[in-house]
């Protein structure tokens, strides 16, 4: 009987088994990231910049040219790179501490440059590679190794939501915020990076998607509670939406 | 400006010029006294040639920047001054870890803290022993004249890319504002993109500073690395030496210091002292055997001595020693927090040291 | 030969630029030639002053506390650098600012009505190149020709109407220079 491929996993990813836990979406994004840049035959002149974080190891998965930046300086590096080769496609891939906390500056300086660069955010509510504390992006209320209590807004102030922030410049071209809990959104999800990609190489500007992930392993959960805790908690805080399109506010931010 | 045409430059803007004729396209940097003309003068020349150049938010991003654009193979640099520099340390070690070539521009200002904006020799100790973490060395040029400046800088970006290790070009606040008659080099073209660079088109590229696997990999980098500073060691080490043949009493000094020590060796011996200078051109690797030998021949006069005249507290006074292995006595000349020192306080010392 | 020249008044004189024309006028004449600026937080209205030395020789030292030659636009500053003026040097006074002679009879001292022969030319600004004329004639270590050929040289920018004023403003100090 003859056999038909339904599925193959793309050659852009390498055969090395992920350090990631399972249920984590770290796995799950770079797969998406490897598959669009198999399909839009960017392999050869991509250049990723690697984060201090769970992510540090991007470059043992996906496999194009890579820089690990300190922390939270991806951005800056993401900057200087397309600047001086321009015709290389250049992605920062990022954390939440990495991108909000230690490298806010980086963050939204490269944003309000405009950078011709595209930004995917993973957003976890929680600092993974250190072993589970606070994030600038915890909830209120969450418990974490050091919000023991639950995060409370009187000592450790509120949640950053870096969609509405970066969406309150000038400069970016595209603002979306995208989630991985059911296939629908995975479906979606990659349809929403693709674009961010398409606007880097037709010179538009400044890209960013944040993708809500779950992180069950230092949110104590099994993946299954995990995705029904970003399908419930997160995205009452960071909705899923489009932001910013074609250099459109989509979506007035209230931060 | 023609090639080899005397110009009379600035300090900080024949660094610029020099850097753009030599290949640099990328400039990032952030303000701050007393080095600003080179952003300034870059902000406009480097656009003329193709290169670009972007006003950082902070030290952190420049240096960050130039490990991105060195990381991808092109000839970049950034310049700040003391605190500046102090801030881009992290960026540095993993700079050195990553073996991408950075060249990086420190114009001293007296310190610790925000100190003051005047000429102060005080990084010594931080460019040439460490300032970041882990066991890593910058090749550090210490240039005293506006000709040195543009050979120095013009010869950096060869230096850092051949051994892939940053570069520093250390000088006090006086070498950036000095103006002096120079012969520019030619312009080169930019070289072409390394092998082991980023987008390199031949084989793939990952640079990264974080080895975790197998267990023995960074002790493997590590052995890497300082294999490639021993050789460093032996091939780009400089010094000079004025009036040192004969000379009795010898005065140790780099940078301004070195220039101002030139007229009191002169004065000196119209006096009938027979005075010295060593000057160390690369601070890191310091000239030990030169120095060596130097205080070897002095020891056998007993009376002889060494003089170590530095804008810092008993830093470059620290290789100095090294060198010469307690063969000669030594007597230290400093100023601190930004006070330079004329010819005259120098005589003086040196004359009443040596009675 | 007189190779340490301080240059000093309040910023906005024009002392560093003028200062750097007198550098590239005797680097164009072959001699070695430094120029050193004071650099500070101040701006405009601050105390500036600028060191020129020049030799035959390279050059060691760029700095001056003892000078062969002091070009003193403003009062604050002939209290701080004439005393250090070399027995037998010279020193050039902005005699529109500055309402008193010199404190000393052991050096040579040139007056120059600069800040007011510059207005009557048409603008106070060029009041550097009236003293710079003055340094000419008072020094002899340049000639007004060579200062004149090196304005085009170090402003290449300046337009012909300005390079006019400053060369009438340069020959006004060299003629008008006088001594007591």
């Amino acid at each position: 009987m003859a056999r038909k491929t339904l599925y193959k996993k793309t050659s852009v990813l390498t055969d090395k088994i992920m350090h990631y836990c399972p249920g984590c979406a770290h796995s799950l994004t770079q797969k998406i990231i490897a598959e669009l840049i198999e399909e839009m035959g960017l392999q050869k002149n991509t250049i990723f910049v690697a984060p201090v974080g769970c992510a540090v190891l991007l470059y043992d998965y996906i496999d194009c040219d890579t820089v690990e930046a300190a922390h939270g300086r991806a951005p800056a590096m993401a900057t200087a790179i397309k600047r001086t080769r321009p015709d290389h496609f250049v992605v920062s891939y990022q954390g939440d501490g990495d991108l909000l906390s230690i490298g806010i500056a980086e963050t939204i300086h490269a944003a309000n440059r405009g950078e011709n660069i595209t930004v995917i955010f993973i957003n976890n509510a929680i600092y993974g590679m250190t072993g589970g504390q606070m994030a600038p992006t915890t909830l209120i209320g969450q418990v974490t190794t050091t919000t023991q209590k639950g995060r409370n807004p009187e000592t450790e102030g509120y949640p950053i939501r870096a969609c509405e922030l970066l969406n309150t410049l000038v400069a970016p071209y595209f603002i979306e915020r995208v989630k991985l809990t059911s296939s629908a959104d995975v479906i979606k999800a990659k349809k929403v990076l693709k674009k961010a990609f398409q606007n880097q190489l037709d010179g538009k500007g400044y890209s960013f998607v944040e993708v809500l992930a779950g992180c069950p392993t230092n949110w104590r959960m099994t993946p299954a509670d995990a995705n029904k805790w970003v399908d419930e908690k997160m995205t009452e805080f960071y909705p899923i939406k489009n932001f910013r399109d074609e250099g459109i506010v989509k979506e007035a931010s209230k931060c | 400006m023609a090639d080899n045409e005397k110009v009379l430059i600035k300090g900080n803007e024949a660094i610029a010029e020099a850097a753009v004729r030599a290949g640099c396209r990328g400039y990032f940097g952030y303000p701050i006294t007393p080095q600003n003309e080179v952003p300034e003068y870059m902000s406009r020349r480097l656009p003329e040639v193709g290169g670009v150049f972007v006003q950082a938010e902070s030290e952190l991003a420049s240096i960050n920047m130039v490990y991105g654009a060195t990381a991808a193979g092109v000839r970049a640099m950034t310049s700040s001054s003391s605190p500046g520099i102090s801030l881009m340390q992290e960026g540095i070690s993993y700079i050195a870890g990553a073996e991408t070539p950075a060249v990086i521009m420190n114009m001293m200002r007296g310190g610790p803290g925000l100190g003051n904006i005047a000429p102060s020799q005080a990084d010594y100790l931080q460019a040439t022993k460490g300032g970041g973490h882990g066991d890593y060395n910058l090749i550090v040029f210490a240039p005293s004249t506006v000709q040195e400046i543009v050979d120095i800088v013009y010869n950096a970006f060869d230096v850092a890319f051949k051994y892939r290790n940053p570069v520093m070009i250390l000088a006090d606040g006086i070498m950036g504002q000095i103006s002096e008659a120079v012969s520019m080099p030619p312009m080169r073209d930019p070289a072409d993109i390394p092998d082991w660079a980023l987008g390199n088109g031949k084989n793939r590229a990952v640079i990264k500073s974080l080895r975790l696997s197998p267990d023995d990999a960074l002790a493997a980098h590590n052995k890497h690395l300082q294999e490639k500073l021993a050789k460093i060691r032996k091939e780009v080490v400089q010094s000079e030496e004025y009036k040192c043949d004969d000379a009795d009493y010898v005065v140790v000094a780099y940078g301004t210091p070195a220039r101002i020590t030139k007229t009191v060796v002169d004065a000196l011996r119209e006096e009938g002292l027979k005075v010295g200078l060593f000057r160390p051109i690369t601070i890191w690797p310091f000239p030990y055997d030169a120095l060596k030998a130097l205080s070897d021949r002095m020891s056998k006069n007993s009376s002889s001595k060494i003089f170590v005249a530095e804008m810092a507290q008993n830093q470059l006074e620290q290789d100095v020693r090294m060198a010469v292995e307690g063969k000669v006595a030594i007597d230290s000349f400093n100023r601190l927090g930004g006070v330079n020192f004329d010819e005259e306080d120098l005589f003086d010392f040196i004359k009443k040291s040596v009675k | 030969m007189l190779n340490k020249i301080i240059v000093a008044g309040f910023g906005g004189q024009g002392i560093i630029v003028g200062a750097k024309m007198l550098a590239v006028t005797l680097m164009r004449d072959g001699k070695e030639v430094t120029h050193f600026p004071s650099y500070g937080a101040e701006m405009r209205g601050g105390t500036c002053n600028c060191f020129v030395v020049t030799s035959d020789k390279p050059i060691a030292s760029p700095m001056v506390k003892i000078s062969d030659v002091a070009m003193i636009f403003n009062k604050p500053s002939k209290a701080k650098f004439e005393p250090n003026i070399k027995k037998g040097g010279i020193m050039i006074l902005n005699k529109s600012l500055i309402d008193e002679d010199a404190s000393r009879d052991d050096i040579t001292t040139y007056y120059v009505d600069a800040t007011n022969i510059a207005d009557e030319l048409g603008s106070a600004k060029c009041t550097n190149m009236v003293m710079f004329g003055a340094f000419a004639k008072a020094t002899g270590l340049v000639s007004l020709e060579s200062l004149i050929g090196a304005l085009k040289y170090t402003f290449p920018k300046m337009k012909d109407e300005l390079f006019e004023l400053n060369k009438k403003a340069l020959t006004a100090g060299y003629e008008k220079a006088f001594t007591k």
